[in-house]
Order: C-alpha cells, then structure tokens, then sequence
C-alpha cells in the first residue's frame, strides 16, 4: 500500500512535471498615456510565448503562459504593486516589461533587484537605464535615447534649423531624451532657445507654448507622448508659436494623425525601427495572427519574450537567475541566426547544447545589461501618412 | 507698431485663454456661491457633477451627430445641452431626495453636509468614468476657427499673430448671457426674490409663505444648468476628461470665496481674477516686453515669476490669503 502511494505520488509528480507551466509576466501600461500601442505590444510578446509554447521543444515540453499586469506608465507605486503581484503572487520566473522609463526603473530598483528577477524592456528607452547598476538583471531591445537624441539632432541640423525649442514630458524618458538631444544638438553648433517641460492629460497647454513661445526658435522638438506631446503640437501650431515640429519616438502612431489636425503636416520624426528579412517575416506572422505589427514597439516585444525564452533553454531550467546568465549569451554572436518565427530551431540548437545569435525582428544585439544597438527610421508626415525618408 | 505687436502677443498667448478660462470657472463659481448661500453648505460634488452633465451633453450629441443634425458653424454639442440640464437636473435632485434632504430635516451641520457632498462626489466621479472612461474625449464639431494666427497675419500685416476660436467665442458670449440672465432672475422675478429671502433670512422667508422646498428645487435647477453650460464649454474648449473637471473645483472654490461667498456679482469677478492670475503668473512676458522695452533693452530672461508646472500653486496661494485677511472675500459675502 505505502508502495503504491509513493509510486502514484511520483507518477503525479513527473506527470505534473512533463506540462508543466511556466509564467511569465507582461507588464505593461494598459491604461495611462501609451495606452494605444500597448495592447500590439502584449500581442507580440504572447505570440513569442505562444510560439515557444506550440514548438514542444521548450525545457522538454513545457509551456510558457504569460500574466498581463498594468504597469499605468506613469504610476510608479501603481506599477511597483502590478511587479509585485506577478512575482509573487502569480510566481513569474522573468518580465517582459516595464514599458516607460520612470516605472521601468522603479519597478527595476524597487521589486525586480530585490526578487532577483530579470526584466527585459521592449520600450523603456531613457540614457539612465545605460549606467544604472541592475546586477545583470536588466536588458531592453529598444535602443537608448542618447543614441536617438543624436540621429534626431543630427536630422534637425541637416534640415537647416540651428535654434529650436525643446519641450519634453515631464519623466524619466522625456528627459533623458531631451538632455540627450540638447547635448548633440549644441555639440553640432545649434542652440536650444529654451526647454520647458510638459504635464500628461493637462486640458490646457497654451502657458507651455506661450513660454516656449516667447523664447522662440525656428522649430519645436516635442520628446513626448501622443496625448501631451500631441496636445502640445496643436496648441502651438494654433496659437501660430511654431510652424515646424520634429518629434521622438513616443509620438509615433496613427492617433497622433488624428488628433491633431492639420498643423501636423510636415513633421518629421525618428522612431526605432527595423526593416530587412527578420522585420519582413514579423509583421507578416502578426498579420496572420491578427494585430498591426508595425505598431511602436511591437517587434521589441516579440524580441524581449523571445529572448526570456530562449534563455531559459539555455540555462536548461526556468529559474531567474539563468534566465539572467544566459540572456546575452543568446542574444548576440557567434551562434546560428534566429528569426521570428523560427524559435522552435533555436530550441533545438539550445537543447543539443548549441549556440544561438537571436536576430529577432528587430537585429537584436544587446551591448551589454541595459543597453542595445540601435537602428531609427526617419519618416516625415505627409497627407496624413507616415513617409519614410532614410534609415540612421 | 510695436506696442500694437506686444498686445497682439500678451492677447494671443494670454488674454484670450484666461478670458475663456475665467468665464468657464465663473459659470461653476456661480452654483457654488449660490448653494451655499441658499442651501447653505460647500458643494464638494461640484466638479464631477459638471463632469456628469458634460457626459450626457456628449451622449446626446454623438446622437445627434448620428442622426445627421447639425448646425454648423455651431458645434453639435450646444444643442444637447437641454438634455444635459435634464439629466443633471434629475441627478441633482435624486441626490438632494435620497442624501441631502435628510440632512436639512434633522438640520445637520454645514460639515456634515460637506463631508455627505464628498460621498456624492465619489459616486458620481464613478458613475461619470463608467459611461465615458478616463481617457480624453473631444467632441467639438462645427467651424474651429473664428479666425487663426495666420489669417490675423494677412490682415493686419504684423508680425505677432492671433487666433481666436469658436469655443472661446461661444464661451466668452454664452457666459455673457447667462450671468445677465441670472441677476435678472435673482433680482426681478418672484421665484429669484423668494430664494434671496430665503438666503437671507430662513426662518422670515418661511414665515412670509415661502414654500423652502420649491426655493431648493429652483437652486439645484439653475445649478444643474449653470454646471452643464460651464461643463460643456469647458469640455469644448480643452477637451473632456473626468480627471480634468475634477480638478477645477480648487480654482472654483478660490473664484466663489475670493469674490465673496454667497455673492454672485463676486464669483464672476473672483473667477477672472483667479484665472488671470493662474495665466498671468506663470506667463514669460520676455516676448512682450521685447516689442515694449527701447532696443538693446530687451529682456534676456524668460521675465517669467513662476513656472507654468505651478499653475495650481497659484490657486492655492490665492484662497490661503483670502482666508488669512479677508475671509469675507472682496465683496462682503458670508464667513466660510
């Protein structure tokens, strides 16, 4: 009797073990500023997942299922709770997440270092996340704004303007990218009229323009989101304070088209982008699943869950710490090129103890914890379409 | 030609916002010295009932738009909003049947009421987010120029340009209108008579044969009004977003207790001085004063006295000094 309980106690043990699932959280802001782009983003990511999932191959048959939770963008104690719950409430192994800078780093210094639980952020693109200390425990596939600062001030320069306003969202990102810019820009010989910061979800933005206003300046660069940033375009194209606008990332999306009017005609702006086979490849595989691929920071999503993943094979155990260890190692060479859609060979490799070079959509080369080379589109607005002028 | 330039700047980026934005917050200011002077407490609901209404001028014009009605160069929305008056009225009332009415029955005290206008304004914060959620929702329509910068240009030949826009001009002529209309009703009709009895002294009015819940009825009506016409064109003018009205309650206490409570004459006059004072504040002058000053004079700095992120500051410092030194406010209106 006693053996036979033992041996059904151990055939439910390993029959557990063979599906057994593995969590991962998701943690982005589903309600706050960037509310628009997120959901494509958590569907990237889960198709990672889910693909890792179908494949069979993973950890000998294991699953990955995903656990939403809002990170708000904005709200760090909010988004510090979400962190929380995942990793110890839902028991998340790794995040794909956060998604803006100030509640990446929160959640990053706050929740992730002391669980020792790794974060890879598709989108959390502040200069700080560079040096910051996250003892291998922080990773993105979007590039840092010091970079983008200096496509965008080289893009201005080269268009001719040599004194423009900045204004920027008042966060970690919006000034990490602003300082980012001003450094390149007066390095190129160009002079910042004035930098004011701007509030998300204010009603009225006239005190903001009329400031940047009375400093002048031949253009307006807005490093912001949608909601403020595009708020701050029209009020400032109405209030007749600036004709032109160069724009960041964070503006980046058809809502800005709409919301803002005519006045938007003919801005230019950089978003991180990717083009070429793995992209291709992408956004014909989120076709098929029924999202806008193209969306901001879609592909660095599917690229963050992918690399958790693959990680994880490599450390042949879904524990954080090596999903941590490994997290470069199957990022970048030498190793067999990985390409969306073909993560089922790259576990493969992984499992018969090879090594992998995870290209993803997005040509994912990780520069060590915290920072990844990076690769811009120019696009410039026209007729209410986004035009791409050139690749940085 | 310089000066000309200068006033055409300070109208643009200043007079002209803090003109629409003053009449917006005395419309609110408004109903708020008017229930505190007849019903005698501080409507902390003030905000997110202005909320509500808007939300139902909003339901009512997308349902219009959809029947294809319009009057354009008009936006849509001024047509609903004899429906928002309707459903804020109902509301108003409903909260006053099943909350307030009690409170005056067993002649609670005026904090008690603050603190039963705090749940109402919980509720219907809540009730407003579950219709409308807590995004920005824009539902101007209709010509959204009366003139712009680029148009004044040509006109004028000058070099500062200066746009004005159809939700501004509504907003500055309706609350024109509405604030006659309301010192006509107050000071010549018999329903406006008896309310001011009533304020003035209760126990007197009820003994001259004034009916106390016909007078609560008529203020919580012309409440329900004043908050849907300040709601709807603030919401024209910036936008609706629940968090946004929630917010003018502090600059619409401050305009009601600075101008004196229970003064209307005094809402309005504290409404523009507090929005100027927001606006003006926290305007760099250095553009204007550049076309003022003689040349090689010209500012260097912003000429700005405080940060535009401390609008709310300004609020705030206003009603602490009016409570410190003259809690009667500038024209006499009862101690808070």
């Amino acid at each position: 009797m006693k053996k036979l309980l033992l041996a059904s106690t151990a055939l439910a043990f390993s029959a557990g073990m063979a599906s057994a699932e593995v969590k991962m959280g998701v943690l982005l802001g589903f309600t706050g500023p960037i509310e628009a782009i997120t959901p494509m983003m958590a569907d990237g990511a889960e198709l990672a997942f889910r693909e890792i999932s179908d494949s069979g191959l993973f950890l000998g048959g294991e699953t990955i299922t995903p656990v939403r939770a809002d990170s708000t963008c904005v709200d760090s104690s909010a988004a510090q709770a979400a962190a929380e719950r995942l990793i110890s409430s839902d028991g998340v192994v790794a995040i794909m997440g956060a998604d803006c800078s100030g509640v990446t780093m929160a959640i990053l210094q706050n929740v992730a270092m002391s669980a020792g639980v790794p974060m890879i952020s598709p989108s959390a693109t502040s200069p700080a996340f560079t040096t910051v200390d996250s003892n291998g425990l922080f990773f993105r596939t979007a590039p840092s704004d010091a970079r983008q600062g200096e496509v965008l001030a080289g893009i201005v320069k080269e268009r001719g303007f040599s004194e423009v306003a900045v204004t920027y969202t008042n966060n970690d990102y919006g000034l990490g990218f602003a300082n980012a810019f001003e450094e390149s820009f007066t390095a190129l010989g160009g002079t910042i009229t004035s930098k004011v910061a701007h509030e998300e979800a204010r009603g009225d933005y006239s005190a903001e323009v009329g400031q940047l206003a009375a400093a002048g300046g031949e253009a307006l660069v807005i490093l912001g989101y949608i909601d403020g940033g595009g708020s701050m375009l029209r009020t400032a194209y109405e209030l007749g304070a600036f004709e032109r606008f160069f724009i960041g990332d964070g503006m980046f999306g058809d809502e800005l088209i709409a919301s803002v009017g005519d006045g938007i005609e003919g801005t230019i702006g950089t978003i991180p982008w990717a083009d070429g086979e793995g992209a291709d490849l992408f956004h014909a595989m989120a076709e098929e699943a029924g999202f806008q691929g193209q969306s901001s920071y879609t592909r660095e999503s599917y690229d963050a869950a992918a690399l958790l993943a693959l990680a994880a094979q490599a450390a042949g155990a879904a524990t954080p710490a090596g999903i941590a260890a490994n997290i470069l190692n199957v990022a970048n060479a030498p190793g067999e090129e990985i390409l969306p859609g073909d993560l089922a060979r790259g576990l493969q490799i992984l499992a018969d103890g090879g090594e992998i070079n995870y290209m993803g959509a997005t040509n994912v080369t990780l520069v060590g914890p915290g920072e990844a080379a990076g690769f811009y589109r120019e696009y410039v607005i026209e007729n209410g379409e986004f035009v791409t002028v050139q690749f940085h | 030609m310089e000066p000309l330039n200068a006033l055409v700047s300070v109208s643009n980026f200043m007079l002209v916002p803090a003109l629409a934005y003053g009449s917006q917050l005395a419309l609110g200011a408004l109903g708020i010295t008017l229930i505190f002077s007849i019903l005698r407490f501080a409507h902390f609901a003030h905000g997110d009932t202005m909320a509500l209404g808007t939300a139902a001028v909003i339901g009512g014009t997308w349902f219009l738009q959809a029947q294809g009605v319009s009057i354009a160069p008009l936006p849509t929305a001024l047509l609903a909003i004899p429906f928002g008056v309707l459903v804020l009225g109902l509301y108003l009332l409903a909260a006053d049947r099943f909350v307030y009415r009690y409170y005056r029955k067993v002649k609670a005290k005026p904090m008690i009421f603050v603190m039963a206008s705090l749940g109402v304004m919980f509720v219907t914060n809540g009730i407003t987010r579950l219709f409308m959620g807590v995004g920005e929702t824009r539902f101007e329509d209709g010509q959204r120029f009366v003139f712009t910068v680029r148009e004044f240009r040509d006109w004028t030949g000058l070099a500062e340009g200066m746009a004005l826009r159809s939700a501004q001009a509504i907003t500055i002529v309706t609350a024109l209108v509405v604030m006659v209309a309301l010192f006509w009703f107050l000071n010549r009709t018999r329903a406006g008579k008896s309310m001011r009895a009533y304020s003035d002294n209760e126990d007197l009015a009820l003994l001259s044969g004034i009916n106390p819940e016909r007078v609560v009825f008529i203020t919580w009506v012309i409440t329900a009004i004043l908050l849907v016409l300040a709601g709807t064109l603030y919401g024209l003018d910036k936008g609706f977003r629940p968090f946004n009205y929630f917010q003018l309650l502090l600059p619409m206490f401050a305009a009601a207790i600075l101008g004196g409570l229970g003064s209307p004459l005094g809402a309005i006059v504290g409404a523009y001085v507090v929005a100027f004072a927001e606006m003006g504040i926290t305007f760099a002058w250095r553009r204007v004063f550049g076309y003022l000053m003689p040349e090689g004079l010209e500012p260097s700095s912003m000429m700005q006295l405080l940060p535009v992120d401390y609008k709310f500051a300004v609020t705030f410092a206003i009603l602490v000094i009016v409570l410190l030194f003259r809690p009667t406010g500038i024209f006499k209106g009862k101690v808070l």
